[in-house]
């Protein structure tokens, strides 16, 4: 589904991707973690274009991602994407943040959009929530609009970036119920996130980052019980013990 | 009071309402024009593209240094020579307006646009929606927000300027009054006239634009 081969970044002379190979097969859910700055929220940015890279190639379903004749935004309509900061639009309402894609991508009609949306922000458990705007929910809730929104393009994989990072912790549990729920029902994701908790509980496989390179590639199991490298072992035994 | 005859506001209306009339065109043309033109020297600025940032930015340099007086003179002369022909007072004067204004502007809709968190374009970007789309449908609405009470006081600064038509002898409203102040003697009521009508206008405009900002959900 999604293939990431030997893709390097660097801002003026700071490498931030270093030879990154990874691929994310249909239905899976892999995690990406590893300690702040080691390049994971660049690495998922480039996969659907949002960040350009330097080298080396992705392809999405097998469309590439870097080509010049890739229609971008039909690509990116087809993978949802969910930001650390929700990135909600504040001037709309939930219901009007969830359709705008929808109406302007997808060309659905108004009316078309908004069931849909309404189905979708029920499904996340915002059902009474369509009329509010961003600013009258909380942390939580606005993530799971963001998700909504992004569900509501019926994307073939989703793309999180630090989904719990700027919330509360008694926030964290309502999305990472949704993103559960989401990958029990088989779509393919790929998470950066430091919750260890739920990349034990739903994660296929876990890549582990560090300075720019993918260090480690491992079924979820192999990772948490027998981390190949020291850097995983440390990185570990800091967020585990929290 | 009896030696004031406020009668002479109510004979001369007519042409101070000529005037009025010349002041609220200047101050329509010079925002309308100047919001569409600021707003794409804006989008040069913001380009990533060298050429286009700086030419920009050069032009909105030179244009916020110069007097208007002296863009009005040298529309007023300038112009005919370039074309070859002379074109009227008013027309080089709308087009003075115009060209200076879209200078503020443009400085306006940069500071609206940069408001707008860029965490928004990505979201926006990544549904799948264009740059355009992404632009007209998510950070021109935010931006416009922002924007609003900054707008609406360019537009008091504008209808204040609009007096200084008189350069190449148009009759805005205060040259109106002028006029008849000079004609008649009346120059107290006149005068006093003037005063009222542009504390009337600047104030209540000023007063939308802060209540419009308080009104705003933060």
């Amino acid at each position: 589904m999604i293939v990431i081969e030997d893709v390097h970044k660097s801002y003026g002379n700071q490498l931030i991707l270093r030879a990154c190979s990874a691929t994310v097969s249909l239905g899976e859910v892999v995690v990406v973690c590893g300690p702040s700055g080691s390049g994971k929220s660049t690495l998922i940015k480039c996969i659907n274009g949002l960040v350009p890279f330097d080298r080396g190639t992705i392809t999405v379903d097998g469309v590439s991602v870097a080509s010049p004749k890739t229609d971008l935004p039909a690509l990116r309509s087809r993978i949802g994407m969910v930001f650390q900061s929700f990135e909600l639009y504040p001037h709309m309402t939930a219901l009007q943040n969830v359709s705008l894609a929808q109406i302007h991508v997808l060309k659905r009609s108004r009316a078309e959009a908004d069931a849909r949306s309404e189905k979708i922000l029920a499904r996340v458990g915002l059902g009474d929530k369509r009329d509010s705007r961003p600013s009258q929910l909380s942390g939580g809730q606005q993530q799971r609009v963001s998700i909504a929104r992004a569900l509501a393009m019926d994307p073939q994989a989703m793309l999180f970036d630090e989904p719990t990072s700027a919330l509360d912790p008694e926030m964290i549990n309502e999305v990472l119920e949704v993103m559960q729920e989401l990958a029990l029902e088989g779509m393919t994701m790929m998470v950066v996130t430091h919750e260890m908790g739920f990349a034990q509980r739903v994660a296929d496989r876990v890549l582990f980052m560090d300075r720019g390179q993918i260090v480690e590639d491992t079924p979820k199991a192999q990772f948490f019980t027998a981390p190949a490298s020291e850097r995983a072992r440390q990185f570990l035994a800091n967020v585990l013990t929290h | 009071m009896s030696d004031f005859d406020w009668g002479i506001i109510a004979r001369s209306s007519a042409f101070l309402a000529e005037g009025m009339a010349l002041s609220a065109l200047l101050v329509l043309v010079a925002t309308v024009g100047g919001l569409i033109l600021g707003f794409g020297l804006a989008l040069m600025r913001l380009s990533s593209h060298r050429l286009l940032s700086v030419s920009a930015s050069t032009y909105v340099t030179v244009m916020r240094t110069l007097p208007l007086v002296l863009v009005l003179f040298w529309f007023y002369f300038l112009v005919p020579l370039v074309i070859g022909r002379p074109v009227g007072s008013l027309t080089s004067a709308l087009l003075a307006f115009v060209l200076f204004e879209a200078a503020f502007y443009c400085e306006i809709v940069r500071a609206g646009i940069s408001n707008v968190r860029n965490g928004q374009s990505d979201a926006g970007l990544a549904t799948g929606l264009r740059r355009v789309q992404v632009l007209r449908l998510i950070i021109l609405p935010q931006a416009l927000r922002a924007m609003m009470p900054l707008i609406l006081n360019q537009i008091v600064i504008v209808f204040q300027d609009t007096s200084l038509v008189y350069v190449v002898s148009l009759h805005d409203f205060l040259t109106a009054a002028s006029v008849v102040a000079s004609r008649d003697g009346r120059a107290t009521e006149m005068y006093a006239l003037v005063a009222v009508v542009y504390l009337v206008i600047c104030l209540g405009t000023t007063k939308a634009a802060e209540f419009y900002r308080k009104g705003l959900p933060s």
